[in-house]
């Protein structure tokens, strides 16, 4: 790639950055009540593309904005005022701009159509009187000076010159140097220099600081006139200048000069010399050591294909599992082969490549600000259609995550925030009427939080109508009649797959589709969403993704002859219950106490089906987790088999999505582990499929006078009628099949 | 020693051709974002050219030009306004401000060159 296209790619993403943030600012601009400097960075964006489409010959896109510059320009200076019409034609504007960026990125030809009646516009608003003017743009028509050699070269007759040059006392105070013009007229050809130092006052009269001398050249050149004046077109406004041909030179003088910068021309015209150090050397002139020095300096980024840093990502994620197996294998070998040295050598391994791995990871990182950026838009747009005034504040926009997941947020995040507008806003006479403010808040933010990304979209809405979403529910096949349910879990309906409580659809959302989408996309990335509301004050939605989808810190847990990861950062503490702690409330349902709090336990030997495992707490472990949903919760395994960083391999991308589980990973034996979804194992506990087989594992059951609600088996043991198409993720492995159920749930199914 | 040059534009796209292209001619270049930056990393450092843009948010490039002329350090410092097409206006306000002279944007690297050596030694 040449230096040239990487310009232009600087020019692309800079322009992209200023378009998106232009049109929030665009989106906000309120004709009624506005801030100065919302104009000034709207007219400085405006500009800055144009200073690059004329860069890069992008002709339309540059006659475009110099008009839409012109009509911001006379905004932010109050030659015109701002209103209603004006506002939208900003944002129209800005459109069109990014439609021409579009095109330009593509090599496409711009559709001129939309352009053409903006332009119309703007003209008839900056020249209301006259008929659509021609204020030709001037894109940009200087070529150089080299180009403008070219034709003098053309046409090799050399001419005598006589240059009278007298500039201003305050010459020096410019920092204009007469020395350099006088250089550069030297290299037109041959130059007789005079001085005219009349003007020069006695010593102790002398301003150190002002210019007294002028000059009478002579110059014989194959150079124009205008060449001439252009050497000094900086101080021409503050000097007397007079250039006369007085005559014609029998030979052609400057000649070797002339040639040699012409040999320069023909590259100068084409756009990869546009970065070359020819150029650099023939127009340093006297100093041509100068172009091989200073390179290494000022490059502070560089840009590189995504599909070589993931490239660069799935190689170290290779060694990542390769660094495990050696530290295992030498670990398994203990004992006699193994001597300190070795040790310290694994150790060391093990430290490098985890930071390397730390260091690749960080190149996918971004802030969530380009996804961010885009909703004041869908805001402002729906908030007009909808009739409802609302704010949106955005919170935590620099909070960095993987580019993937970047990318992955704008349709859930667009989904939430209509839902938000079209089913929490009130019209703001309503609002009025609940002794609410008229206008309403949507707050969108981002934070960083135990190794997550926590995504939140919050408004000052009616909240959920849990009455009319329960009925709905349940007139929809969502719920049984008599289900009991919490407000939580109500709330939640509105992910159900199928689930609308639209009456009529509406343009904006109501389809059915939305929500439930809206979840599995998260769940998709290793995500949770939920939702809590209030009535009458509000809704939240909380989206808890990991920051990266290539690796998770985990520790590994042996359940039976198997091994499951359990993410590091959700972990709080690891304990052996007294048998007296245990607590069982039904057949399925236990609890341990554990310093006087009462944990629900999740028997994972149950849920997989795994045989030969621990049964009873007091003989295992219970690992204390911590739960977006269902709070903190117990594992129950057999015992802990260390920690260790693994590599996530998708599941879905090779099978499908599968509920409890949120990826798979090889671990240093070798052996294929999967790694536990605890949201949605506690999930499953709280509404699982039904169950007719009671697990074995017995001891009296305890009546509690206050039972968690809808306390129902976890596992569906045999999906009926489907066949089960059982599927090893990798033929050579110890894995448990994964066979989906129906209802679009699975449940994990171990061979017996 | 190579020449230090202060490229101040808001603009990425316009700091990297200028870094570019004066890097390959044998300058070391500093970037500023805008004119307050531009203030911070010269201190009392002196170079040997500025560039600056006019519209930039914080301090535009008018006001610089204003307060490096007053800077002992950088009263005498060529000084370039980088303009798009031939903007009398603004050339002219450069100008009364103290700019040496300028560039107009946009620009092909030898043009860029050229009109440096005219103001810089």
């Amino acid at each position: 790639m040449s230096q040239f296209d990487q310009f232009k790619l600087t020019f692309f993403e800079e322009s992209d950055e200023l378009l998106m943030d232009s049109s929030a600012r665009a989106s906000e601009l309120d004709p009624e009540s506005y801030d100065i400097e919302e104009l000034h960075a709207l007219f400085r964006a405006v500009h800055t593309i144009k200073a690059g489409a004329g860069a890069f010959k992008f002709t339309e896109l540059a006659e475009f904005t110099h008009k839409f510059e012109t009509f911001l320009d006379w905004l932010r200076d109050g030659k015109i005022a701002l209103d209603e019409a004006g506002a939208d034609l900003i944002v129209r504007g800005l459109d069109i701009v990014s439609d021409f960026m579009d095109a330009a990125k593509n090599e496409q030809t711009p559709d001129n159509a939309q352009a053409a009646e903006a332009l119309v516009e703007i003209d008839a608003i900056l020249n209301p009187d006259a008929a659509p003017a021609a204020d030709a743009p001037e894109v940009d028509t200087e070529a150089g000076i080299f180009s403008e050699e070219d034709d003098a070269v053309g046409a090799p007759s050399a001419k005598i010159f006589r240059i009278l040059f007298k500039p201003g006392r305050q010459l020096f105070q410019f920092a204009n140097e007469p020395l350099l013009f006088i250089r550069e007229l030297a290299t037109f050809g041959e130059l007789i220099v005079d001085v005219d130092e009349s003007e020069l006052p006695p010593l102790d009269k002398i301003e150190p600081e002002d210019s007294y001398l002028a000059w009478t050249f002579t110059l014989t050149t194959e150079k124009t006139s205008d060449d001439i004046a252009e050497v000094f077109e900086f101080v021409v406004d503050d000097a007397t200048i007079e250039i006369t041909e007085i005559g014609a030179a029998s030979a052609p003088a400057g000649a070797t000069e002339a040639t040699e910068s012409a040999e320069a021309a023909p590259e100068a015209a084409s756009a990869d010399a546009a970065a070359g150090a020819p150029a650099a050397k023939a127009a340093a002139g006297d100093k041509p050591q100068a172009a091989d020095a200073g390179k290494k300096q000022g490059v502070t980024s560089i840009r590189v294909d995504l599909d070589r840093i993931d490239r660069l990502v799935n190689m170290v994620g290779e060694l990542v599992i390769t660094q495990a197996m050696i530290t295992q294998q030498a670990r398994d070998m203990a004992g006699d082969g193994r001597n300190q040295q070795q040790t310290m050598a694994e150790e060391e391994l093990a430290a490098h490549t985890r930071e390397l791995q730390d260091a690749v990871m960080a190149i996918r990182m971004q802030p969530v600000k380009s996804v961010f950026m885009r909703m004041p838009r869908l805001v402002r747009d729906l908030g007009r259609k909808l009739d409802k005034n609302v704010t949106l504040v955005m919170k935590g926009e620099q909070t960095e995550v993987d580019k993937t997941i970047v990318e992955e947020l704008a349709d859930p995040l667009t989904h939430m925030i209509r839902n938000s507008l079209d089913h929490g806003i009130e019209k703001p006479e309503d609002r009025v009427k609940a002794g609410k403010p008229e206008q309403a808040e949507i707050v969108l933010s981002a934070e960083h939080r135990h190794g997550k990304i926590v995504i939140q979209v919050t408004d000052d809405g009616r909240g959920i109508d849990r009455e009319r979403v329960l009925s709905k529910a349940v007139e929809q096949g969502i719920v049984a009649e008599d289900a009991n349910l919490s407000d939580e879990e109500i709330d939640n309906l509105i992910f159900a797959p199928g689930f609308s409580t639209a009456a009529e659809v509406t343009d904006v959302s109501g389809r059915g589709v939305g929500m439930d989408v809206v979840r599995r996309n998260i769940q998709n990335l290793g995500g949770r969403v939920i939702v809590q509301s209030t009535p009458g004050e509000g809704t939240r939605f909380m989206l808890t993704l990991p920051l990266t989808l290539a690796v998770l810190d985990g520790m590994v847990v042996a359940v039976g002859d198997q091994e499951y990861i359990i993410p590091l950062t959700s972990i709080i503490e690891t304990v052996r219950p007294a048998t007296k702690d245990i607590r069982r409330i039904d057949d399925n349902f236990d609890t341990f106490s554990m310093r006087g709090a009462y944990l629900r336990l999740l028997y994972l030997n149950r849920i997989f089906r795994v045989p030969g495992a621990i049964k009873d707490p007091s003989q295992g472990l219970v690992v204390v987790v911590d739960t977006e949903t269902a709070g903190r919760v117990g594992v129950v395994v057999d015992e802990l088999l260390g920690q260790q960083q693994v590599v996530i391999k998708s599941i879905d991308t090779n099978y499908q999505g599968v509920e409890g589980i949120s990826g798979a990973t090889i671990l240093g034996s070798g052996r294929v582990s999967l790694i536990l979804d605890l949201d949605g194992l506690a999930e499953m506990e709280a509404h699982p499929p039904v169950d007719d087989t009671p697990p074995a594992s017995g001891s009296d059951p305890e009546p509690d006078p206050d039972p968690e609600p809808d306390p129902e088996p976890e596992i569906d043991p045999e999906p009926e009628a489907e066949p089960e198409p059982e599927m090893a993720l990798e033929a050579d492995y110890d894995v448990a099949p994964i066979v989906p159920s129906p209802n679009d749930t699975q449940t994990m199914g171990a061979e017996v | 020693m190579s020449k230090k040059v202060l490229a101040v534009d808001d603009s990425k796209t316009m700091r990297d051709m200028v870094n570019f292209t004066l890097s390959g001619a044998g300058f070391e270049v500093i970037e500023a974002e805008d004119g307050v930056q531009a203030l911070q990393k010269l201190g009392n450092d002196k170079v040997d050219l500025i560039i600056t843009d006019v519209n930039m948010p914080n301090m535009d490039g008018i006001t610089l030009i204003r307060e490096l002329r007053q800077n002992p350090t950088h009263k005498a410092t060529p000084i370039l306004v980088l303009t798009t097409e031939s903007d009398d206006d603004k050339k002219n306000a450069g100008r009364s401000a103290g700019a040496t002279g300028w560039v107009v944007k946009p620009f092909d690297p030898e043009k860029l060159i050229a009109t440096v050596a005219k103001v810089c030694p």
